[in-house]
């Protein structure tokens, strides 16, 4: 009949394709029955990965020590699967979890809050779709800063995090939103500056001596600013220098931004900035303006310790959040932990630059 | 790259498709009731209505995030992460620019109007559909800035949404995300075709609107 | 004849200002009564209480024998329709407002909106925009969109204000027609001295909301009861 009437209607069938796609694929029935088929069951039928779980206590890693291949864990059951190239192994695990019926039950769930860099950098997306496809659900990787990750993580909203502020992490522990914390990884951190370096900070062995300078320079500095793992690092960092600087004055500026941001508002100002080495060796070459000034070549060869970036991750509390998938949370924890998984992490990047993004600690800091 | 963007451009459509649906459904009514009414109250409804005409979108984020968190009193939905936590704020965002600008369309209208169809025999519900086709240029124009400004809208559907790979990755939140991995040239990319399927969209409903008004001969 | 309307000591004020005050009032099954009176007498808010679309501050309508009640039922409200002074004419073409009365009652268009162009020779514009038609089209137009849903009773203000002598005599063709072949009542509010002698049976005259004179049109003219409705009659009070 009328326009209106058509209109009302290309509506309704907007609305009708939605309740139709929606309920399957978009929204996997947001419900609190997750704890999905038969976490036993389900562990036999894992296809790609090599084994790992099945090893429950592995003898602890040697984290940091060995420098071509991590872990040469001497109990390690099955080396050879992980020395396949590296390259097929990251196209591998997202086509077998495409792959994999979903016969098995509903699709379960789990909320990971994390920060960007685990997200940013590939990482995730290289090892989780193994504990998907084993353990029958969807990973959904919430990627904000480490602050936000607690904060969504002390509200319930998660299931478990995976972040880098140690301070913060054991403040959470410790106020009751998380248990069963674990080390997982750790990089480090580094400090970029524009090339021409005014503040003359080129190799300084000391991070705090650095800011120092920069300081001193008057140059511009920006600052995360916006509570992550980053920035809470180079408060830290400052500290130790210190110096309380303040947002505007002394070319000292904080963004409120993540460190993709952060890293490119560098690049344009000629600013220095704390950048974890992840995002940095993944964004370097479109940063043109920058140069690593503080922090070594790799994360072995940094020579302030201070420096290091260690990634925890918790399980949020299913006392204080009977909601939280503890379940599936507690397996993943152990999971990301196993030998086969750290070795994964260690593998990661090595392809592309040459050097790890992450290296392994699951059973020492 | 068709493969990663329509799945987004998809959801995009879809989740913002369906918080105007029920922004209309719930704005229409409400906009020809207060232009229609005649109750004390109807002033400060309107006030409160033309607020949240202004009010921040990532407010309506945080506010529809503490709602829906597991610790909040909604919680029991599990809608938070999913798209339906992102059609919800959309609708709060959405409801109130439906709703204030088709009363002003209505009270645009000639008065005269309204006492007709209620002679000719229209019933309230009848006289209220009849008053919106009657006014639907200016309904059509307030879904079309409904609808430009979910679309659009970042914040609150990364804060309530999550911005999850495949699940609720929508073409703002992916253009935050490939800005922030310094993608400039694919963001930039997202953000033309945003504005490319946005403008097709309204000028579509615009046709659509338009195609009444020519004489008939 | 029986009585369609019988109003007892209806009063309707707006705010504080009684507009209306009507001690007795009927108006008879099939007859065509003229109400006539200066501008502001009250002759349009008359008509809405007529049609229900308001109900009086005071007093009682009955209509065809039932006491109309505050709000009354979507059914009574449907009996009786009006056509006002000022048409208003949706902005849809001239077919599709013909055939808006019967569409709301959920009945079928099928020929009735046709033979109601048709009557009111606007045949040929069925698909025109309403909007734009001369305003003796436009007034056509509403008759016919009135007369096509059959009301028991007709109500119309001022029907033929600003219209040629053709389009006058065209609509006083049609609703004496309508009276005649279909029994329909007429409730005719007019300016127009010759147009109430012409049209009605009885002619009402109203002044400042009160009820001055109601009598048979011979009469009102010839042998009118009260100065004021001598002057009306003599066409000395035409606004
Ligand atoms: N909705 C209203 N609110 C307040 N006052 C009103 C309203 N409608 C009408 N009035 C007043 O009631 C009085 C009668 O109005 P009404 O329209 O019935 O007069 P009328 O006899 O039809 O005059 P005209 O010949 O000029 O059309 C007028 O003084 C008018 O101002
Ligand atoms: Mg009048």
């Amino acid at each position: 009949m009328s326009t209106f009437t058509r209109l009302a209607k290309w509506i309704g069938v907007i609305a009708l394709l939605t309740t139709t796609a929606c309920g399957t694929p978009a929204t996997p029935t947001p419900s609190a029955s997750q704890p999905s088929a038969t976490t036993t069951a389900v562990v036999a039928t894992e296809p790609p990965e090599p084994t790992a779980t099945t090893a429950p206590t592995q003898a602890p890693t040697e984290p940091a020590t060995a420098t071509s291949a991590p872990a040469t864990a001497t109990t390690a059951p099955t080396e050879a699967p992980t020395t396949a190239p590296a390259a097929t192994e990251t196209v591998a695990p997202t086509v077998a979890a495409a792959s994999l019926p979903t016969a098995a039950g509903p699709r379960g769930k789990l909320i990971l809050a994390t920060t960007t860099s685990t997200a940013d950098t590939g990482l995730l997306a290289a090892i989780l779709p193994y504990f998907e496809a084993r353990e029958n659900l969807d990973v959904q990787v919430i990627a904000v800063g480490t602050g936000q990750a607690l904060a969504i993580g002390a509200k319930g909203d998660a299931d478990v995090v995976l972040v880098h502020a140690r301070s913060q992490e054991d403040k959470f522990v410790a106020d009751g939103f998380g248990i069963d914390r674990r080390d997982v990884m750790y990089n480090d951190f580094v400090i970029v500056g524009p090339v021409s370096d005014p503040a003359g900070i080129r190799d300084l062995p000391k991070a705090k001596d650095a800011l120092a300078q920069i300081a001193a320079a008057a140059a511009p500095f920006a600052s995360r600013g916006d509570g992550s793992g980053t920035h809470t690092k180079e408060r830290s960092l400052w500290t130790a220098a210190g110096i309380t600087p303040a947002s505007g004055a002394n070319g000292y500026v904080a963004l409120g931004q993540g460190m993709g941001e952060t890293l490119t508002y560098a690049n344009e100002t000629g600013s220095y900035t704390l950048t974890d080495r992840g995002t940095w060796l993944a964004r370097q070459s479109g940063l043109t303006n920058l140069v690593l000034l503080v922090g070594g070549t790799s994360v072995k060869t940094n020579p302030d310790t201070s420096l290091y970036n260690p990634y925890g991750v918790i399980a949020v509390n299913p006392a204080k959040f009977p909601k939280a998938n503890y379940e599936k949370a507690a397996l993943f924890i152990e999971w990301i932990t196993s030998l086969s998984i750290q070795r994964r992490i260690y593998e990661f990047g090595r392809d592309l630059y040459g050097q790890s993004l992450f290296y392994p600690v699951a059973q020492t800091p | 790259m068709v493969e990663t963007f329509l799945p987004i451009v998809t959801l995009s459509l879809v989740v913002s498709g369906v918080a105007l649906g029920i922004a209309s459904v719930l704005g229409f009514p409400l906009g020809a009731w207060l232009a229609l009414a005649n109750v004390p109250g109807k002033r400060v409804i309107e006030a409160l209505i033309y607020t949240g005409m202004a009010f921040p979108p990532v407010v309506v984020g945080l506010v529809v995030y503490m709602l829906l968190s597991r610790s909040g009193p909604f919680g029991d939905l599990g809608w938070l992460f999913t798209t339906n936590a992102m059609i919800v704020a959309q609708v709060v965002i959405a409801f109130p620019m439906v709703a204030g600008l088709t009363q002003t369309a209505i009270d645009g209208l000639d008065p005269a109007l309204r006492l007709q169809l209620r002679a000719l025999g229209a019933s309230s519900p009848q006289v209220m559909w009849t008053l919106l086709t009657e006014a639907r240029a200016g309904v059509l124009s307030a879904l079309i800035a409904a609808f430009g400004s979910i679309i659009s809208e970042v914040g609150a559907v990364m804060l309530v949404g999550g911005n999850i790979e495949g699940q609720t990755r929508v073409m703002t939140t992916a253009i935050v995300l490939e800005t922030r991995q310094g993608n400039f040239e694919l963001a930039l990319a997202l953000g033309a075709l945003l504005l490319s399927l946005t403008f097709l969209i309204n000028f579509a409903v615009i046709r659509l609107g338009q195609r009444r008004e020519a004489p008939a001969r | 004849m029986t009585a369609q309307y019988t109003l007892r000591g209806v009063q309707h004020r707006y705010g504080t200002r009684t507009v209306l005050s009507l001690d007795a009032l009927e108006i008879l099954q099939g007859e065509v009564l003229a109400i006539v009176g200066p501008s502001g007498a009250g002759k349009s808010t008359l008509l809405r209480l007529l049609n229900f679309l308001e109900p009086p501050t005071d007093g009682v309508i009955t209509f065809d024998g039932q006491t109309v009640t505050a709000r009354p039922p979507l059914d009574l409200i449907r009996r009786v329709t009006t056509v006002f002074q000022r048409p208003v004419l949706l902005d849809r073409n001239v077919h599709d407002n013909v055939a808006f009365g019967l569409r709301l009652r959920g009945q079928a268009v099928d020929g009735r909106v046709d033979a109601a162009l048709a009557h009111v020779g606007l045949s040929g514009l069925d698909r025109a925009q309403a909007r734009k038609l001369s305003g003796g089209e436009m007034q056509r137009a509403a008759l016919a969109r009135a007369l096509v849903i059959e009301p028991e009773v007709l109500l119309l203000d001022e029907p033929t204000a600003n219209l040629d002598p053709y389009n006058v005599g065209l609509i006083e063709g049609i609703l004496a027609a309508q009276n005649r072949e279909r029994g329909t009542t007429l409730v005719l509010v007019t300016h127009n001295v010759f147009q109430a002698r012409r049209l009605a049976h009885r002619v009402a005259l109203l002044w400042d909301g009160r009820l001055i004179e109601v009598n048979r049109t011979a009469d009102f003219f010839d042998s009118p009861s009260d100065p004021r409705s001598a002057a009306f009659a003599k066409g000395e009070v035409a606004y």
